[in-house]
């Protein structure tokens, strides 16, 4: 059974209709990446995945339970879940090592000790075990990614979704924050990844995905997608970013 | 003029200025404290998901806001005392403050929570956090910074507007100027003082709320 | 006891919030002229003036209006001007207004960007003619919004002139309750006149702001 699982997935906002009808699947352990113009529903779509967007119509499957509104399921699934957002979100007020240990102490109710521990471990796998104590307006771009990256990780998720996790950044800051993420794949982590990388996305993702205008357009091997598009609609989108 | 001032026949009355300082201080500092988790609690009201708890707390900002202090002292004292609820002077005094700040508070603490950005909410959320969770560890603190200026500001004008209770009795430190005046007749001299000492306090405040600010929102 | 029905005591309070609007517009006015000074005081290269309006505002905005009002009654009539409730509590209410519309103003011609008084001086403006086209007709639209806010608590601060003994909404309320006890229903009735004074101020004052953001945003 797949880990993630979505049929004919709809999602308008008022007039406007950003998902038409989604289906895909993803299995335990596979790296995703999802390409497309900016405003083709990509980024809309992993926020249903996680149930920051509601969906209006189709079904998505999370390992092996039906994503629906209420609040105790949608903590539930965003247990399994976790999300690194383009412009980072840390807390401000927080320290690296407190915005780790936050849910962990307050979802999980976890012991201050054993949640900081749990941190530590968390940020070193992400290579700033020394930042414990730093603020995050002290943290370059790069670095804030990264914390929060291990604020998920120290949820213990199945999946990881990155929604443009390096477009906020300064181009020589990218490189830090995909070679965490490669780590992450390569321990077999699942990860569902917006991202305009594109080497990146050929190198380390399984399953490539271009959407198009709310639709999924095409859908393949990365290396097929890349030297063999077979729509017209992906020709250009690659001429273009290429 | 031929007028001497007599500041002597003042401070013959240090004690009891005293003891209304302390008074105003006292009944300042916990309408400050009580006023603050009321806003918070209006804020929350106002952002409410059920529709009348929105409609009350924003009658409640708006009747506040839009009467003066005394009124609201007289209604609650006097016209609450008909209704069969009686309060004593100092009582009336401090639910009329906490009352009144709480309105003024609602609206600084809701510009507050609105000032932090979406992001926050939904990387708390995406860690499996319930609403008041993300609000109350995520949202609360860095909305109260962007907004303690503000916040401060009304507090010293809540402060300074406690002179008003005088007029119920309560014996804070304009009343205790009332009380001197009537008794060495030397009005002007005493508001002067009482003047100076209101102005003292409001300084006073600001430099406690400033280590207060640096305490409670200074990093590391 | 007189007795007063519901009409009287309404009737009553009704003639004396006339006296209320009277002093607040006297106050709004006043404290609008002398607070345009303050302002170009507060914001002029001259240390001097900048400094004396600087404890101007911090002195009138550090004290409670009540203390002001009893320093104009009792002051004035140490100097042997027997002064009416009226002319004290319309002194005292316009300093009190003049200090907070200056403040107010100024951060309005402070919210001008630097670039605007480097473009005009650039184009070979005095002081004078950079204030009067470029700065002041800016600071302008945004003053409005937080002006009109604050006649709101000019029409409060009013009812303090009940204290010195000036009849007004407030102690026509007092008055009335002496007379017959019914404090909850006088009181409530005064709160509820007042509301109708400063409501519409504050919707206006909101809604003039909401405009100016659309304004700015577009």
């Amino acid at each position: 059974m797949s880990l993630v699982r979505l049929d004919g997935v709809e999602k308008r906002f008022g007039d406007l209709h950003v998902l038409k009808g989604i289906d895909l699947k993803v299995e335990a352990g596979q790296v995703v990446a999802i390409i497309g113009k900016s405003g083709s529903g990509k980024s809309t779509l992993l926020g249903c995945i996680n149930g920051l967007e509601s969906h209006d119509d189709g079904r998505i499957t999370v390992d092996g339970k039906v994503v629906s509104e209420d609040a105790r399921s949608l903590r539930e699934l965003r247990q399994t879940v976790g999300m690194v957002f383009q412009q980072f979100n840390l807390f401000p007020h927080l320290s690296a090592g407190r915005n780790v240990m936050l849910a962990p102490m307050v979802v999980h109710k976890a012991q201050g000790q054993a949640s900081e521990a749990l941190a530590r471990d968390c940020l070193a796998k992400v290579g700033l075990a020394e930042k414990f104590d730093t603020y995050p307006d002290k943290l370059s771009g790069g670095q804030q990614q990264r914390v929060a990256i291990a604020r998920t990780l120290a949820m213990q998720p199945k999946i990881i979704l990155c929604d443009e996790i390096t477009s906020a950044l300064d181009p020589e800051l990218v490189a830090e924050v995909l070679k965490v993420v490669k780590a992450l794949a390569d321990q077999g982590m699942t990860l569902i990844m917006v991202t305009h990388e594109m080497a990146f996305a050929r190198e380390v993702a399984d399953l490539l995905v271009f959407m198009h205008q709310g639709r999924v357009h095409e859908v393949g091997a990365p290396a097929v997608l890349f030297d063999a598009p077979q729509t017209p609609e992906l020709c250009q989108f690659l001429g273009a970013v290429l | 003029m031929n007028y001497t001032f007599h500041f002597a026949d003042v401070f013959a009355y240090g004690d009891l200025l005293l003891r209304g300082l302390w008074l105003t201080i006292l009944l300042s500092a916990v309408s400050t404290v009580l006023g603050l988790i009321v806003g918070i609690a209006g804020a929350l009201g106002r952002n409410s998901e059920i529709a009348p708890v929105r409609w009350l707390a924003g009658a409640y900002v708006e009747l506040i806001r839009n009467t003066p202090f005394i009124v609201q002292l007289f209604f609650l004292y006097f016209g609450l005392a008909q209704m069969g609820l009686k309060m004593t002077a100092g009582q009336a005094a401090l639910l009329a403050m906490v009352v009144n700040l709480g309105a003024y508070a609602t609206e600084i603490v809701r510009a507050g929570i609105e000032a932090i950005s979406k992001g926050q909410w939904e990387a708390g959320l995406s860690l499996a956090m319930t609403r008041w969770q993300v609000f109350r560890h995520v949202v609360l603190l860095p909305a109260l910074e962007k907004i303690y200026p503000a916040l401060t500001s009304q507090f010293i004008i809540v402060m300074l507007g406690s002179s008003v209770v005088s007029q119920i009795s309560a014996e804070e430190l304009t009343f205790a100027g009332n009380f001197i005046q009537s008794r060495n007749f030397r009005s002007f001299e005493v508001y002067f003082v009482i003047t100076g000492l209101y102005l003292l306090l409001s300084l006073g405040f600001r430099q406690v709320f400033r280590l207060i600010g640096k305490r409670v929102f200074g990093k590391g | 006891m007189v007795q007063f029905t519901f009409w009287d005591i309404l009737r009553n309070l009704l003639l004396a919030a006339q006296w209320t609007v009277l002093l607040s517009l006297i106050a709004f006015v006043g404290g609008a002229v002398v607070g345009l000074i303050v302002c170009v005081a507060r914001i002029s290269k001259n240390p001097g003036p900048r400094w004396a309006a600087r404890i101007y505002i911090e002195v009138l905005q550090g004290t409670p209006l009540l203390m002001q009002l009893f320093l104009c009654f009792f002051g004035l009539s140490l100097i042997g001007l027997n002064v009416p409730p009226l002319a004290a509590a319309a002194i005292a209410l316009t300093l009190y207004t003049s200090a907070f519309l200056g403040e107010i103003w100024r951060g309005c011609v402070e919210a001008i960007s630097k670039g605007q008084w480097e473009a005009s001086a650039s184009l070979a403006l005095t002081y004078p003619e950079q204030m009067r086209y470029v700065i002041l007709p800016q600071a302008l639209r945004i003053a409005v919004a937080p002006t009109v806010g604050f006649a709101v608590q000019v029409v409060k601060g009013t009812a303090l002139a009940s204290i010195i003994g000036f009849v007004e909404l407030t102690k026509a309320g007092t008055m009335i309750n002496n007379a017959t006890f019914q404090s909850f229903l006088v009181y409530g009735l005064v709160a509820l006149l007042y509301f109708a004074l400063c409501f519409p101020l504050s919707l206006l004052s909101r809604r003039l702001e909401r405009r100016l953001n659309v304004a700015r945003a577009s």
